[in-house]
């Protein structure tokens, strides 16, 4: 007892080593990515700034310019809070959704919610809806495609990976068609190059609203779902295991998944559909603290922020023009994907 | 032994009365069931393939609820399904804490004492040292004493399992049957299990529930329903018994592979 005691300790020490560390990175990349871009502040002025700001304490000889506090607090700081909770949400969604759903290729986007999510983001923008009204018409579009990939699954009788992974291909496909209809009727001066822009992905016009706009909804959503991650576990039993443990299955896991289609929506509507964050993060989270969703979740959301503000920074630093953030996720993504999926097959996941 | 309390009011640890249940409307797999599996006794639900034992079993252990009828419990029931499949690779400790989860707080995570008693149920088993090994690792027999470990972390009085022998060899099948009567002897625990292999039902069970099929599951002792021509109608094929009369050895244990020398089935063809 005292063996197996010390080892599940010597375990959950490891976990909390991991989190710490991934902590401590994710603190130093937003550091960092406060100093880079076109005008150069150094981490030092950026510290002081951020003091300054928080305490409202002025020294008498002032290090720094207007200019680097404008860029520091006003340009930089919104966008890499944004960057960072957004990829938070999706990293935190992907690994919910795998435990979910069982299964190791399922993300946001495979499940449909981030494709009803951007075609809610479209008829907001056709509507010229406010960011309120935005953020309501992709949650009902992200709620109506999980739902549908729901219903779908069931129809052909089980919710077994490979009917959940089709219907979630028919719904996303579904969605797809929509947002290309809405392109070729969009009004092309005024509202596709809106709706295009917007659907590549990019966190170049995130303000501090966005920062509200994203960071009330992860919040309201994200807590609790960390708090309920230990029942992920049971979850991922399957429903009829999860009702014989004492869980009432199938309501908790339409609520974690309602949960999780508010952190894909909030992501969404602030900066457009990213894919391939909360597919892969995942599997590289399950590499460093195991499959026990307990330190998974955790993981995964430090994870999917550095993730995120990493490719961010990339984004807007490595070429003149910005790059779109969704075609660069998915550029590194899906390379990143093929490796850490074949080589996770020996770690983490049942071989079927 | 617990028989001598049988004849006490609640004496039942499960009651079914008239319960039907369909998967699909029109093709009932039970239909107007009732039994009742007395407390502190080992109840088998012997029938072939496709009867609708397992149906029969999650009804007893609420993963599903019944179309009709009622189904009453005396104490918390812990179902062993008849093979743990896991998605993830969780350690041990981690499937038998998911037995808790009753326990353990929406918002909560398995605190000390949830892992100290995982830890004791494992012991229960003998399955101690593995509780940091990965579940994946397991062979067969060890997943299956691993599920039960899960079950009586829970505190379950009553067992609930589905087919626990049939995927396992034969000295696993003995192991397993050994920690049900183990169970039941020593913690007066009530185990329903569900079996197509008659001599299981022998060399546990103290009832025995055949079940033929929706709308027929005829229950009794198990000397008198392991007779070889009801066994035999039930299976549809001829049966007769090898040792007549068995004797059991005085520590209450069987050695399975005598039980299985005891029925030789016959086919017509």
């Amino acid at each position: 007892m005292t063996d197996t005691g010390t080892v599940h300790e010597q375990q959950s020490r490891r976990v909390r080593l991991v989190l710490l560390a991934l902590s401590v990175l994710l603190g130093a990349l937003m550091l960092l990515s406060l100093c880079l871009g076109r005008y150069p502040v150094s981490p030092l002025t950026a510290l002081q700034i951020l003091w300054s700001g928080m305490t409202g304490f002025v020294p008498s000889v002032a290090a720094w310019t207007d200019t680097d506090v404008l860029v520091v607090s006003t340009v930089r700081l919104p966008r890499v809070l944004v960057a960072a909770i957004a990829g938070g949400a999706l990293g935190l969604s992907g690994a919910t959704l795998q435990g979910l759903f069982r299964n190791p290729l399922v993300g946001p986007q495979v499940v449909g919610i981030s494709n009803g999510a951007a075609w809610g983001g479209v008829v907001a923008i056709l509507l010229g809806a406010n960011f309120v009204g935005a953020l309501a018409w992709t949650f009902g579009f992200a709620m109506l495609a999980l739902v549908a990939v729901f219903a779908l699954s069931r129809l052909s009788g089980n919710t077994s990976i490979l009917s959940v992974v089709l219907a979630g291909i028919i719904v996303s496909a579904f969605f797809t068609a929509l947002v290309g209809l809405a392109e070729f009727l969009a009004d092309a001066e005024r509202q596709l190059p809106g709706i295009v822009y917007w659907l590549l992905g990019s966190f170049a016009t995130v303000t501090s609203t966005s920062l509200w706009v994203i960071g009330v909804p992860v919040l309201v959503a994200g807590v609790p779902l960390l708090f309920m991650r230990w029942h992920v576990n049971v979850l991922s039993l399957g429903d009829e295991t999860a009702t014989a443990l004492g869980l009432r299955a199938p309501q908790l896991r339409w609520l974690v998944l309602c949960l999780v289609a508010m952190l894909v929506t909030a992501q969404v509507s602030v900066s457009g559909a990213v894919g391939w964050v909360g597919l892969v993060v995942p599997h590289i989270a399950r590499r460093l603290v195991g499959p026990n969703h307990q330190a998974l979740m955790p993981a995964s959301t430090l994870l999917g922020a550095l993730y995120l503000l990493g490719m961010d920074d990339i984004a807007r630093t490595m070429a003149e023009q910005e790059l779109p953030i969704g075609v660069l996720t998915a550029l590194v993504g899906t390379p990143v994907f093929a490796v850490v999926f074949w080589r996770s097959q020996a770690r983490g996941w049942v071989r079927e | 032994m617990s028989d001598d309390v049988s004849n006490a009011m609640d004496a039942d640890a499960v009651v079914l009365r008239d319960v039907s249940f369909a998967y699909r409307a029109g093709t009932p797999v039970v239909a107007r069931c009732s039994l009742r599996a007395p407390r502190g006794r080992i109840l088998a639900l012997l029938g072939p393939n496709g009867s609708g034992k397992t149906t029969l079993l999650k009804l007893i252990a609420g993963a599903l609820a019944p179309d009709q009828g009622v189904v009453e419990r005396a104490g918390l029931v812990g179902y062993v399904p008849q093979l743990l499949h896991l998605s993830f690779a969780y350690s041990v400790l981690d499937v038998v804490l998911m037995g808790r989860a009753r326990k353990i707080g929406l918002f909560a995570t398995p605190s000390r004492r949830d892992v100290d008693a995982a830890m004791t149920a494992l012991g229960r088993v003998g399955m101690k040292t593995f509780a940091d090994r990965s579940f994946d690792e397991l062979s067969g027999g060890e997943r299956q004493l691993v599920a039960l470990a899960r079950a009586l972390a829970a505190d379950a009085e009553i067992l609930v399992l589905d087919e626990p022998t049939s995927a396992l060899d034969l000295r696993h099948q003995e192991i397993v049957l050994r920690w049900m009567q183990t169970l039941v002897r020593d913690d007066g625990l009530t185990i329903v299990f569900s079996t197509h292999q008659p001599q299981h039902a022998d060399a546990v069970a103290h009832d025995v529930a055949l079940v033929h099929g929706p709308g027929r599951v005829d229950v009794g002792p198990a000397e008198q329903m392991l007779e070889a021509g009801l066994v035999g109608s039930l299976f549809g094929v001829a049966m007769r018994r090898v040792v007549a009369n068995p004797q059991r050895d005085p520590e209450g244990t069987l050695v399975v592979d005598f039980a299985i020398a005891r029925y030789r089935g016959m086919h017509r063809y």
